[in-house]
C-alpha cells in the first residue's frame, strides 16, 4: 500500500428518509478543521436513492466536494449495498481520513467497510487531532517518526481511561465520531461543493437481508441533544409524577428535561431522552443534574457541558466531582423553589 | 441448527482498571465477567435450542483463564466450547481480533453465528461486523429478537429512532444487544458437568486461512500512542445550605452571574 497515494478528509454523509442526519454536519465540521494542517480537500460521500437534492445544504456545512452514490437498492440502510457503496469510493478514490458518525448506522458501516478495505477503525473518538506517530519520537530513530497523522482519542472501560490511537501503516484512516461530539461550522449560505457521481453497481448476492418492515418511533418530545438548558433527573427523583418539579424548571428556563439510565429502567421516561454513555451524548449550555448520583457512564455524556449545577441530597455524590456547582439538600424543597425564583428573576428583567 | 455464540471475558468495569507498561491493558489484574451483552447473545442461542433443538458452541478468545468464561456458558447450557490462545494473539486490536475468530470459526459447522453487539471494555462494536465480512456472511446488528423459520432468520433491528424487521438466509452473524432477554442462571446440575466437560483450546496453528501478519499486536492496523486514566475536570464548589432559600439563592446567583438569565 503506497500511503502517498491516499488523499483528503473523507465523510460519510448519513442520511436517513432523505434527511441529512445532524452527524453529518457535525463531521463536516471537523473533516474541515483536519484539512487544514494537511491542505487537503474535504469530501462528503452521500449514498442513497434519490438524494443528490441534499449536495448544496453539505456544502455549506463544509464539503468542497460530494460523491454521490445514488441507487434503488439504496432505499433503506442495509449492510451489505452500504457497505459495498462505501468501500467502493474508498477504493476508486483514495481518502487519507474517513470520518463515520457512530450511530447505529454507523457502527454497522464502520467495521464492515474497514474489514473489507483492511484498514483500523478506531470507535467513538471524542478528539481528532493532526500530529506524529509516535508522538515522540524514539531516541535514534527520528526518521522513523511518521508526521500528518490521524491521531483518535478514545474513553474506553465505561470511560474510566482513554487512548489515542493511530493507524500509521494502513489507509484510510477511519474513526466513528458519536453525535454531539463534533461541532458543526455556521453554514455559509450559497457555497457549493463539486459533484461526483459514482456507482460501482449493486448486484444482490447472499449479504442482501430482506427488509420486511420499518416501524418508526412516534415522537414529539424534543431532541435533548439540541438544547441548550437540560434540566436532568436520576433515581433520587423518586417517580415519573414527581418529574413535573424538573418540567416546571425547565418550562422557566425554556429548557428540556432528560434523565439518567435508571429511571428509563423505571420506566418513568422514554430511553430518547436518555444521556450517558448507552444514551446520548449532551453538551447544552447548562446542565441541572438533579437526584442523579453521577456514575461514571452518565457523566461520560454531560461532562462536556457548559456549566454542571448538580443538586443532590447525599453529599458523597460522585456527580459533585464533576458539578461546577453542587448543592447539597432536598431537591424536592429545593426544586419548586428555585422554580418560583427564576420565574420571578426572568419576569424582573 | 448448529448455532456458534463468541463470548469475551471483560473486566469489570466498576472497578479500576489496569494498564502494562507498553500501554495495553493488564488483564490479569482485574476482576472477570462474562461480557453482558455476549451472555444476552448465548441466551438467545439457548432459547432457539430449546425450541428448535440446535447444537449450541461458544468460542472465546483470550487469556487461558478465559475459559472460565466457557465454564459458565456450558453450565448455562451451551453444549461445546472452543479456547483460542496463544501467545502470538495478545494485543490485539479489533482487525486482528476479528481475523483470528475468523480462523477459528472457519474449522467449524455453523447456521447462525451470534456475537455480543459490544463489549464493556472497549465498547467498539467492531468485532461482530468484521468476523461476518472476512466470513462473506450477512450481518445484521443490534439485534432486539431473533427468530429463525427454515433457513431464515429474522431479527428485530433497532435504529436511533425505529427498528426494523429484517430477514437474512442462514448461514448469518447476529449481534446481540443486553436488552434482548434476561440471561437464565447455571443450573446445579449444569455446574456440575461443566466442571468435567471438556474445553477444547486452540492455538495459532489451528486457525485456517489466516496470515501471520494480520495476527496480534504486530498485525493490527491500529496502535495505541498514549493511554492513560481519565483526568476528570476539576471539581468545582460545592455547599451544604441551611436552608432551600438559601439553596435557591445561591443557584440563582450562580445563573446570573454566568448570564444565564
Amino acid at each position: 500500500m503506497n500511503l502517498e497515494e491516499y488523499k483528503g478528509v473523507f465523510v460519510f454523509a448519513q442520511q436517513v428518509d432523505n434527511v441529512v442526519s445532524g452527524i453529518a454536519y457535525e463531521l463536516l465540521g471537523k473533516a474541515k478543521e483536519l484539512a487544514q494542517p494537511l491542505d487537503a480537500q474535504v469530501t462528503a460521500v452521500l449514498i442513497g436513492s434519490g438524494v443528490k437534492n441534499l449536495v448544496d445544504s453539505l456544502a455549506e456545512y463544509g464539503a468542497d466536494r460530494v460523491i454521490v452514490v445514488d441507487d434503488p437498492e439504496l432505499k433503506e440502510y442495509r449492510t451489505e449495498p452500504y457497505a459495498h457503496a462505501l468501500s467502493s469510493v474508498i477504493n476508486e478514490f483514495k481518502p487519507d481520513i474517513v470520518l463515520v458518525g457512530a450511530t447505529a448506522i454507523g457502527r454497522d458501516l464502520g467495521p464492515t467497510v474497514s474489514a473489507r478495505v483492511a484498514t483500523g477503525l478506531t470507535a467513538d473518538c471524542t478528539v481528532l487531532e493532526i500530529g506524529d506517530f509516535p508522538l515522540v519520537a524514539i531516541p535514534g530513530k527520528e526518521a522513523e517518526q511518521k508526521h500528518n497523522q490521524l491521531l483518535m482519542t478514545r474513553p474506553a472501560f465505561g470511560g474510566n481511561t482513554i487512548a489515542t490511537i493511530a493507524c500509521p501503516n494502513t489507509r484510510p484512516q477511519m474513526a466513528t465520531v458519536r453525535p454531539g461530539v463534533m461541532q458543526k461550522i455556521d453554514p455559509i449560505k450559497g457555497a457549493k461543493a463539486e459533484v461526483v457521481e459514482y456507482n460501482p453497481g449493486f448486484t444482490p448476492n447472499n449479504k442482501y437481508v430482506t427488509i420486511k418492515e420499518v416501524v418508526k418511533a412516534v415522537s414529539d418530545v424534543a431532541d435533548i441533544m439540541d438544547a441548550k438548558i437540560l434540566v436532568s433527573g436520576g433515581r433520587g427523583v423518586g417517580s415519573a409524577e414527581n418529574f413535573k418539579l424538573l418540567e416546571d424548571l425547565a418550562a422557566v428556563l425554556g429548557g428540556t428535561v432528560s434523565c439518567s439510565r435508571a429511571v428509563v429502567d423505571s420506566g418513568w421516561k422514554n430511553k430518547e431522552l436518555q444521556v450517558g454513555q448507552t444514551g446520548k451524548t449532551v453538551r447544552p449550555n447548562v446542565y441541572f443534574a438533579i437526584g442523579i448520583s453521577g456514575a461514571i457512564q452518565h457523566v461520560a455524556g454531560m461532562e462536556e457541558s457548559g456549566i454542571i449545577i448538580a443538586i443532590n441530597k447525599d453529599e458523597d455524590a460522585p456527580i459533585f466531582d464533576v458539578a461546577d456547582y453542587g448543592v447539597v439538600g432536598d431537591l424536592n424543597k429545593i426544586v419548586p423553589q428555585l422554580t418560583a425564583a427564576l420565574k420571578e428573576a426572568i419576569a424582573n428583567k | 441448527m448448529k448455532i456458534i455464540v463468541c463470548i469475551k471475558q471483560v473486566p469489570d468495569t466498576k472497578g479500576g482498571v489496569k494498564f502494562n507498561p507498553d500501554g495495553t491493558l493488564d488483564r490479569g489484574a482485574m476482576l472477570a465477567i462474562m461480557n453482558p451483552d455476549d451472555k444476552a447473545g448465548l441466551e438467545a442461542a439457548l432459547r432457539l435450542k430449546d425450541q428448535y433443538g440446535a447444537e449450541v458452541t461458544v468460542l472465546t478468545m483470550g487469556l487461558p483463564k478465559a475459559a472460565d468464561v466457557l465454564r459458565e456458558a456450558l453450565a448455562m447450557g451451551a453444549d461445546k466450547a472452543v479456547l483460542v490462545t496463544d501467545r502470538v494473539l495478545g494485543g490485539a486490536d479489533t482487525w486482528a481480533t476479528s481475523t483470528t475468530i475468523a480462523g477459528a470459526i472457519r474449522n467449524l459447522e455453523y447456521d447462525l453465528i451470534i456475537t455480543g453487539r459490544q463489549a464493556i471494555d472497549g465498547d467498539t462494536a467492531q468485532v461482530g461486523p468484521q468476523i461476518a465480512e472476512h466470513l462473506g456472511i450477512p450481518v445484521i446488528s443490534y439485534a432486539q429478537e431473533i427468530s429463525v423459520a427454515g433457513d431464515k432468520v429474522t431479527v428485530k433491528r433497532q435504529y436511533d429512532d425505529r427498528y426494523h424487521m429484517v430477514e437474512a438466509t442462514m448461514p448469518c452473524l447476529v449481534t446481540a444487544l443486553a436488552e434482548l432477554n434476561d440471561p437464565r442462571y447455571m443450573t446445579p446440575g449444569g455446574i456440575f458437568d461443566a466442571c468435567k466437560a471438556e474445553v477444547i483450546t486452540w492455538g495459532r496453528a489451528d486457525l485456517k486461512d489466516v496470515e501471520d501478519c494480520n495476527l496480534g499486536l504486530a498485525g493490527s492496523p491500529t496502535k495505541i500512542a498514549k493511554a492513560s486514566d481519565k483526568v476528570r475536570k476539576g471539581q468545582g464548589e460545592k455547599v451544604t445550605p441551611e436552608s432551600p432559600e438559601d439553596a435557591v439563592a445561591y443557584i440563582v446567583g450562580k445563573l446570573q452571574e454566568k448570564h444565564v438569565i
